[in-house]
């Protein structure tokens, strides 16, 4: 019997477009996951507090608002500040190309743009919890 | 006498009695069903999917009179209830103004863009501000890193706003500026820019969105808890009522809430419920309905299902003059009239083969124009990837232009009305809303209904259900669940750098050493006073403020303190 995922699910940051990361809550709870959803606004600082207290797997960040050469990276910045290197950040939003590959030498692997299919998403966090 | 009593649940039982009364007596086309369409469907092809349109009104076959009966608008345009439209003459006499939405990196950048739009032909200015500003928050502060510039123009305090509008005459053109949690604080801001290069205020023209209640529906970007926010929004309203008599002072906006997900019912229900909830703020603030509604102007989304969106358009207009004139006693035809902006919709638009984004977009401005749009905004295809690129900004422009001069169809008004199809769907939109209207009533009203998380909660379960569509391909997306392609085109996109960051940094440490900081400090503390006294109106204080060049969030802060933050109730 697989181990249940848990995952933290945000914007860090000054970002309220928050259509996809609902549908991505409904969609990851639908797949047996455990989902928590920061509600809007946190900071990267928050973030990665809530992801240490509730102990999860993976952290999904999503922005829309081109901030996230700076934001996902600090998310990880104050995880491993907290000593924390075991978590997985998956990203998603309006990310253009070069800046993929930014974040993926950062550590935050995925980086879905619009029109991804949830499975596509899921399968991902899978593979990166290695929960299957 | 006012039909206030019951008066959602009468609209509801007056269409459906007529639905019935019309299905009883359908005979020719029953006849034409067994004579002709069944036989038909027998021995050819007959697609079984359901037909359906995004508020799941079901599509039959086709339509006739008898889907009518008892139920047809005669109106003519510019007359009551102004479903074929608010003016008797509209794109004959004046074309819709083409009114594109920009703003990005620093004041100059997006005066610059400004000018550009201008040369090009444009005839309406619409400011796009990065999320800092939106949220009232300073560059500077530590929220803003990596934020300034990046989805809009970065505004600090009264010298950027200075800059924004440099070289641009403000008595001559007309400013559009989406603005919500801290609008009162630009418009102050464009008033004082105003007075500074001598117009006098009632000289100004334009539309600020203020729409605080969509904000917590949909957009979401807001600072104070919804009755502190409506309390400014009143203050407003007064105040422009007296000293801006050319200032739409809110622009009642379905764009964000259909943006989040929502269907075309749910965003008419939900745009019109917050419209009715600012009629009454103004009415109880002790405005004359009939003086101040015409300066309540809509703000609509144009997406892809072309007929649903027409109707809507359609449906918005009658709902708006029927239920202003029968539950508010609103008697003057011009204060009934509904008018609003359109723009094309940023969630049809793909990533995927981008250059398909041209067309969506066309068909969506040309189903904004067939409804009825008073203005237009064209989104680029490029904005899924980023801010647009002068080129597709140029493109969206040029659709714009096309169809209104080389289609003919901005020719005679209203020219889809009496088409069975379109006046069924306006038919059933209507009863929609009204279906809505009688929901949100018994929760307590719009505030209610937002503080209990219904309506963030009803968006966001359509949402889903849409997306679940599209992955079992119930809904076709071109390019992402049908005819995709493993490699993608590449298009130019436009970067802003953090260099806008830098330089807004750097304007507000000048600033804040230059400035009278004693006229700061009361100015702030006269604010605070009058946003502690409800009677009060605040906007006085806040352009003395403005003047005093505090700056955008130590305004926003001292609401902050006296307010409080709003928290959103859980919607996952």
């Amino acid at each position: 019997m697989a181990q249940k995922i848990r995952i933290l699910v945000a914007k860090p940051g000054l970002d309220a477009h928050d259509r996809g990361v609902l549908v991505l809550c409904r969609a990851f709870r639908d797949a047996g996951m455990e989902v928590i959803y920061s509600g809007l606004l946190p900071t990267p600082e928050q973030v990665a507090s809530i992801a240490i207290d509730e102990d999860v797997d993976a952290i999904a960040l999503s922005l829309h608002n081109g901030a996230h050469l700076t934001a996902f990276p600090e998310v990880k910045k104050h995880l491993e500040n907290k000593g924390v290197n075991d978590i997985a950040i998956i990203g998603g939003g309006i990310i253009p190309e070069e800046d993929k590959k930014e974040l993926e030498k950062n550590g935050i692997t995925g980086n879905f743009g619009p029109g991804t299919s949830m499975d596509t998403i899921i399968n991902h966090i899978k593979k990166v919890t290695k929960k299957f | 006498m006012l039909e206030t009593e019951n008066y959602w649940k009468n609209k509801i039982n007056q269409l459906t009695k007529i639905k019935e009364e019309n299905s009883k007596s359908n005979e020719n086309i029953k006849r034409w069903e067994n004579e002709v369409l069944d036989p038909w469907n027998k021995k050819n092809a007959n697609n079984n999917n359901d037909f359906s349109t995004t508020s799941k009104i079901d599509v039959k076959t086709s339509y006739s009179p008898s889907d009518l009966q008892g139920n047809i608008d005669y109106s003519m345009p510019g007359e009551f209830p102004y479903t074929r439209g608010p003016y008797p003459n509209m794109y004959r006499g004046k074309k819709w103004t083409m009114r594109m939405f920009s703003g990005f990196g620093t004041p100059e950048d997006t005066n610059n863009r400004l000018k550009y739009l201008i040369k090009n032909g444009q005839t309406g200015l619409s400011i796009a501000f990065d999320m800092p500003t939106l949220y009232g928050y300073d560059a500077d502060n530590d929220r803003s890193k990596g934020e300034v510039g990046k989805c809009g123009c970065n505004i600090s305090s009264l010298e950027d706003m200075e800059v924004l509008f440099k070289e641009i005459p403000l008595n001559k053109v007309s400013t559009s500026m989406t603005i919500n949690a801290p609008a009162s604080i630009l418009t102050a801001m464009y008033a004082s820019v105003a007075l500074k290069n001598n117009i006098s205020l009632n000289e100004l023209r334009g539309t600020v969105q203020t729409d605080i209640l969509k904000e917590y529906i949909a957009q979401k970007e807001w600072a104070y808890p919804p009755k502190d926010h409506m309390r400014i929004v009143r203050d407003m309203m007064e105040y422009c009522t007296k000293e801006m008599p050319k200032w739409n002072y809110v622009s009642i906006s379905g764009y964000h809430i259909r943006e989040a997900g929502s269907n075309a019912a749910q965003e008419l229900a939900f745009t019109l419920a917050n419209g009715f909830t600012y009629l009454e703020l103004g009415q109880k603030a002790g405005l004359k309905v009939e003086e101040f509604a015409p300066r309540l102007s809509f703000f609509f989304n144009c997406t892809m299902n072309f007929f649903e969106e027409i109707a809507k358009f359609r449906a918005a207009r009658r709902i708006w003059a029927t239920v202003l004139k029968e539950k508010y006693g609103v008697k003057k035809g011009s204060s009934l009239a509904l008018r609003f902006h359109t723009q094309t919709s940023g969630a049809s638009l793909t990533w995927q083969q981008p250059m398909n984004n041209i067309v969506r977009t066309a068909i969506e401005a040309l189903a904004g124009v067939l409804g009825g749009t008073q203005s237009l905004h064209t989104n680029s295809y490029d904005e899924a990837w980023a801010l647009p690129t002068e080129q597709a900004v140029k493109v969206a422009l040029r659709t714009q232009q096309i169809i209104a001069e080389e289609t003919g169809v901005a020719q005679s008004v209203d020219p889809l009305g009496g088409s069975y199809y379109l006046e069924h769907l306006t038919n059933e939109l209507e009863e929609k809303a009204y279906r809505y209207f009688e929901k949100i009533d018994e929760l307590g009203g719009v505030i209610s209904a937002i503080e209990k998380g219904y309506l963030q909660k009803e968006i966001a379960e359509t949402a889903y259900r849409s997306q679940l569509d599209i992955e079992k391909e119930k809904e076709v997306i071109v390019g992402v669940n049908k005819y995709a392609e493993i490699e993608e085109d590449k298009i130019e996109i436009l970067k802003v750098d953090d260099e806008a960051q830098k330089i807004q940094i750097n304007r507000l440490k000048v600033l804040k050493r230059n400035r009278d900081s004693k006229k700061v400090n009361d100015a702030l503390e006269n604010l605070r006073k009058t946003y502690e006294n409800n009677d009060e109106n605040c906007m006085y204080d806040t352009i003395k403020a403005v003047q005093a060049y505090a700056t955008l969030q130590e305004i926003v802060d001292v609401g902050r303190q006296v307010f409080g933050e709003w928290k959103e109730p859980q919607i996952f």
